[in-house]
């Protein structure tokens, strides 16, 4: 089966999609990322709506945002996997594109704790930036100060 | 149909056993420039993710942020109207339309059709274009829209630029307002009275120009104008720098675009044998892309 490609000579093997099979797979992911897109939007203003609420919501918000987070990176997925054809390629290459890429677990683990323990020493020793920035309104202050223990969990 | 998909796992065999790093061939079996690429296109990932995390890193350490939908909620020609996400969702499907229109190219490249590659890439172009004029758009709306502000015991019109962030807190002490609007300057009076004037208190600039403060002050409808705090002042960094980084993307990546095209419409490409150059172009494209998705999470989603 190996063969030399027409079009350069560091391929040496090659996927066949006939073109039918191309056409139903493009239009599956775009039809795929606009309803991902849409949920987003939806998710998105539902945020809107329950921030003007006089209850506090935080934590069904905080759940709201966790789950737009998963959807961009099915999109993210989608994107890199068909439209960038990653997914055709073999095995070594897509894992030299991808292993690096897990840097960003602890990438964005590490510096939103940074962040958020940044936030609370703050609030803590200097009384100021608290009486300032903490928000006032709708009962909201109280629950305010439990929320970094949601997010990090280690306090 | 049974015996193209029999043809199709016995490829995927092969390649399985090939012994990729057994020498004689390229290991990735992939041509040089598009490894290049795909290489650059990680090290942007990098980039792009650094300052995005850096700004989760701000926001953490923040007590408060201003809410996406209260700051994206305007639309051209809409006027005041509450829009929130209605432009920046005409903008994702702009990217991601192009996108496509771009993934079309890369296939009438592969099957060496000139023509198609060339209508499939002046749309690309044409969506690139678009969502440049729409970022244009917003960032001037942002820059030059105007925000009532209560700062210490008076009223201050602030737009969204990199000194200040007028999306505070919505000030709900009706009677803190009216007093701030006594020491504000008869400017602010003048502009928040032409903006937000009472019902049936609507008046031409030149006409407010000439009336004391006082008056002014008995004709400004203060629900309407939607008074806040200042907000974090990191807001207007991250969000221009980034947007502004992703923007210039877009815009090397159309002027990428526009070469290609002029290059196919010289033969440059057929007389190759190959359209290889538009895959390239294709893979930075995408990548634009696939960046907005995240500047999307990130600014106007959470």
């Amino acid at each position: 089966m190996e063969h030399t490609s027409t079009v350069s000579p560091e391929v040496t093997f090659e996927h066949h999609h006939s073109d039918e099979e191309f056409k139903r797979r493009v239009k599956k992911t775009t039809i795929l990322l606009s309803i991902l897109t849409v949920i987003e939007l939806a998710i998105g203003l539902l945020i809107y709506n329950l921030n003007k609420g006089d209850t506090n919501r935080d934590f069904l918000i905080l759940c709201f945002k966790g789950v737009v987070c998963i959807l961009t990176l099915a999109k993210a997925y989608y994107i890199v996997s068909v439209f960038m054809h990653l997914g055709d390629e073999i095995r070594n290459m897509i894992m030299t594109i991808v292993v690096p890429l897990m840097l960003f677990i602890w990438f964005i683990i590490a510096f939103i704790y940074e962040g958020n323990s940044y936030k609370n020493l703050r609030n803590k020793y200097d009384p100021y930036f608290k009486e300032t920035t903490m928000p006032k309104e709708k009962g909201k202050a109280t629950h305010q100060e439990e929320k970094p223990v949601i997010k990090s969990g280690k306090e | 149909m049974g015996a193209n998909v029999l043809n199709m796992s016995t490829q995927a065999t092969t390649a399985h056993q090939t012994k990729w790093w057994s020498g004689g061939k390229s290991p990735f079996n992939l041509e040089y420039g598009k490894v290049m690429m795909w290489y650059f296109l990680m090290s942007d990932a990098f980039t792009f993710g650094a300052f995005l995390i850096s700004y989760g890193s701000i926001r953490f350490s923040q007590n408060f942020w201003p809410d996406p939908n209260v700051v994206f909620n305007a639309f051209p020609g809409a006027g005041h109207a509450n829009l929130p996400l209605a432009f920046v969702s005409v903008m994702t499907f702009i990217l991601i339309i192009s996108s496509v229109t771009m993934v079309l190219a890369v296939h009438a490249g592969h099957k060496g059709d000139k023509k198609g590659v060339m209508k499939w890439m002046v749309w690309t172009i044409i969506g690139g274009l678009a969502f440049l004029g729409c970022q244009a758009w917003e960032w001037h709306h942002l820059l030059t829209g105007e925000h009532a502000v209560l700062v210490g015991d008076k009223l201050e019109l602030i737009p969204q630029n990199m000194r200040g962030n007028p999306w505070g807190e919505l000030v709900e002490n009706s009677s803190a307002i009216t007093a701030a609007l006594t020491n504000s300057s008869h400017e602010t009076l003048v502009h928040m009275a032409h903006e937000y004037p009472k019902e049936g208190m609507a008046a031409s600039m030149e006409a407010l120009e000439k009336m004391t403060g006082g008056q002014l002050a008995g004709m400004i409808d203060v629900a309407h104008a939607h008074v806040r705090e200042k907000g974090p002042v990191a807001f207007g960094g991250y969000f221009f720098g980034i947007t502004g980084f992703h923007g210039f993307h877009v815009f090397s990546g159309v002027v990428i675009n526009i070469i290609m095209l002029i290059m196919t419409q010289k033969n440059v490409f057929q007389n190759k044998g190959h359209y290889l150059m538009i895959e390239k172009a294709g893979l930075y494209w995408h990548f634009v892309d696939l960046v907005w998705v995240f500047v999307f999470l990130c600014f106007y989603l959470i």
